[in-house]
């Protein structure tokens, strides 16, 4: 897992007047007011700020312990603590939703690490860099080389992120992991949704992140 | 005050230098053993000032061989408090903004009744006479203070090590009466591996012929090696290995060879010794054997049925839970498993495991990023407490 969200860049540009990240924003949205919330992998606490603002009981983990301190000042309840071995000790049905912003790709088992949180809430908000973009595409196909991005510039070598998926990808992923998709959103790279009912190799080819609600299939 | 000769009782026993609440026969302390204490007493210190609305009294909960003497000069040996450089005016926990009680725990020696106090019913000391007490009875003694000092509900409780052990225990029995809770280089339960260097210590007190059995002020001895080599075992296990070679390494202490003899040649060996004898000089051999007693007692899962979530059920008290990764006495694990339980119970926790290589003593020393840490918890504990914020 990463010591800070691998892309927080992603989002630098894309800022709603108040301040937070519009994906933060949109992840906020698929949650209902009063829900007890788990952020995996919380940052520096601004996603879960955001939900105390809107009523949500939020709790976070994350790995760096200058993070940690930075959530506990703004009064958050933070653990430091690592995705891929202690969600295993949190008890079944322990939160309305579980949320993995930006993480997914930097877990060493994504696959088991979204059971977890499927089992600990009643639902899973994932958010991950798409692998897929056209960008990414063409850098591969054209120059030979693994991508970097403005918002994902670190080399192969040295990156938290080793764990890559396009759209495609992660739908199969849930389809496997007994997930139910609720709802679905691909960001441009200004932040800002794609058109609502484009075709899935549309959102893969054209999405540079992407955010998923999912529920346990029954 | 001067320094008491050890072959004397300290004066601090009966008649502390700091603020007494005396209680009397109405109002015994009911201990676990089943015995109701009374009259008993208990010292404590004060700083900063309380508040209209009573609502920002800081309980700082001391350690094993720690006293009420948290930001003063400590009358027996002259130095600072053991916290000044966190506790005062301006400072993390701000004596400015916060009214900050420290008592001396039931059984120890700096002024609370404990073995060296004097029994009422014989005129002498109690030594062995003394009940056993446990880290619950010490936080049934403190809750009355609180009560006698007119606090229905405290802002903050702050403990390391035994402190941290009385800051759960604060927290489970009187969660209402908790805002806010740190437990600091702790854990739940002691391991056995504790309860077998607490047995080493104790068996050295015991097994100096001027013990007495308990009896040592009476006839005039006081078993003065037998509490040094528990406190140089003990203090080992305060340290890291990394610290005590940084510190001491395989240097000679004021020589350049080898003595060939059993002095202490090594510096570590000067140092430890000169702990066991600087620490017989402020503290009574028999609270050593009561205090260590009732931290091997300490199990809060079994007070509730094995299940330590139970303990915390229901909890609305913030937590901020430290551990640091060079402490083999309270390792992190112990620190995770408090976390674990208060997770299941829905509580508000944060939890940190500072990175540093001090050892169990971190919680005492200066450590910036566990200062951080209690200073950011404690200004949003403060605004969420609607204290004024700085």
């Amino acid at each position: 897992m990463a010591t800070v969200s691998p892309t927080a860049a992603a989002a630098a540009g894309a800022r709603a007047p108040e301040g937070f990240r519009v994906d933060h924003i949109l992840v906020a949205d698929m949650v209902e007011r009063g829900a007890r919330v788990l952020d995996v992998g919380c940052g520096d606490g601004d996603l879960l700020r955001l939900l105390e603002l809107r009523g949500v009981d939020g709790r976070g983990i994350e790995l760096s312990r200058e993070g940690v301190n930075r959530c506990v000042a703004k009064g958050l309840a933070v653990i430091q603590g690592d995705a891929d071995t202690d969600l295993g000790d949190y008890p079944a049905d322990a939160f309305d939703y579980v949320i993995l912003s930006q993480t997914l790709q930097a877990t060493r088992q994504p696959r088991v690490v979204l059971e977890h949180m499927l089992r600990i809430g009643r639902h899973a908000i994932v958010s991950f860099p798409n692998f897929g973009h056209w960008k990414m595409r063409l850098q591969l196909l054209f120059r030979g080389q693994m991508p970097r991005t403005e918002h994902l510039p670190a080399t192969w070598y040295d990156t938290a992120n080793i764990h890559f998926c396009t759209i495609k990808d992660f739908v199969q992923l849930c389809d496997e992991a007994g997930a139910k998709m609720e709802r679905a959103v691909a960001l441009n790279p200004w932040g800002r949704p794609l058109r609502f009912h484009a075709p899935w190799w549309f959102w893969n080819l054209f999405g540079e992140q992407a955010v998923f609600l999912l529920s346990r299939r029954k | 005050m001067q320094v008491v000769q050890g072959e004397q009782r300290s004066r601090e026993a009966d008649q502390p230098s700091s603020p007494v609440v005396r209680f009397d026969a109405t109002r015994a302390l009911a201990l676990d053993c089943g015995i109701n204490l009374a009259p008993f007493q208990i010292a404590y210190q004060a700083y900063g000032r309380l508040n209209a609305t009573r609502s920002n009294a800081i309980l700082i909960c001391h350690a094993l061989t720690g006293d009420q003497h948290v930001a003063n000069v400590h009358p027996v040996t002259g130095k600072p408090g053991w916290w000044e450089a966190v506790v005062g005016p301006g400072k993390i926990v701000d004596t400015d903004r916060y009214f900050v009680i420290c008592p001396n725990v039931v059984g120890a020696c700096m002024g609370t009744t404990g073995p060296s106090s004097t029994n009422p019913a014989t005129g002498e000391p109690w030594g062995l006479d003394f009940p056993v007490i446990t880290i619950r009875d010490m936080v049934r003694a403190q809750a009355m203070l609180i009560d006698h000092l007119g606090i229905d509900s405290l802002f903050s409780v702050i403990g390391g090590s035994m402190g941290g052990m009385q800051v759960l225990q604060w927290a489970s029995s009187y969660p209402e009466r908790v805002f806010s809770a740190m437990p600091v280089a702790c854990a739940t339960r002691h391991s056995a591996q504790n309860i077998a260097f607490h047995e080493v210590g104790r068996q050295a007190v015991m097994a100096d012929p001027d013990w007495r059995g308990g009896r040592y002020f009476s006839d005039g001895t006081n078993p003065r090696r037998g509490l040094s080599v528990a406190r140089m075992a003990a203090h080992i296990t305060y340290m890291s290995d990394v610290a005590l070679h940084r510190k001491f390494g395989r240097r000679l202490q004021d020589r350049a060879v080898p003595t060939f003899s059993f002095d202490a040649d090594f510096e570590v060996e000067s140092y430890l010794r000169h702990q066991g004898s600087s620490f017989v000089e402020r503290f009574d051999a028999n609270s050593y054997l009561y205090l260590t007693r009732a931290m091997d007692y300490f199990d809060l899962a079994a007070d509730h049925g094995g299940v330590l979530a139970e303990a915390f059920r229901g909890t609305r008290t913030r937590f901020c839970v430290v551990s640091f990764t060079s402490d083999w006495l309270f390792p992190t694990s112990d620190s995770r498993s408090i976390v674990h339980a208060l997770n299941a119970g829905g509580a508000r926790v944060s939890f940190a495991e500072i990175d540093t290589d001090k050892g169990h003593d971190a919680f005492l020393l200066d450590v910036p990023e566990y200062w951080d840490i209690t200073r950011g918890f404690l200004e949003s504990a403060a605004a969420a407490r609607g204290l004024p914020v700085k």
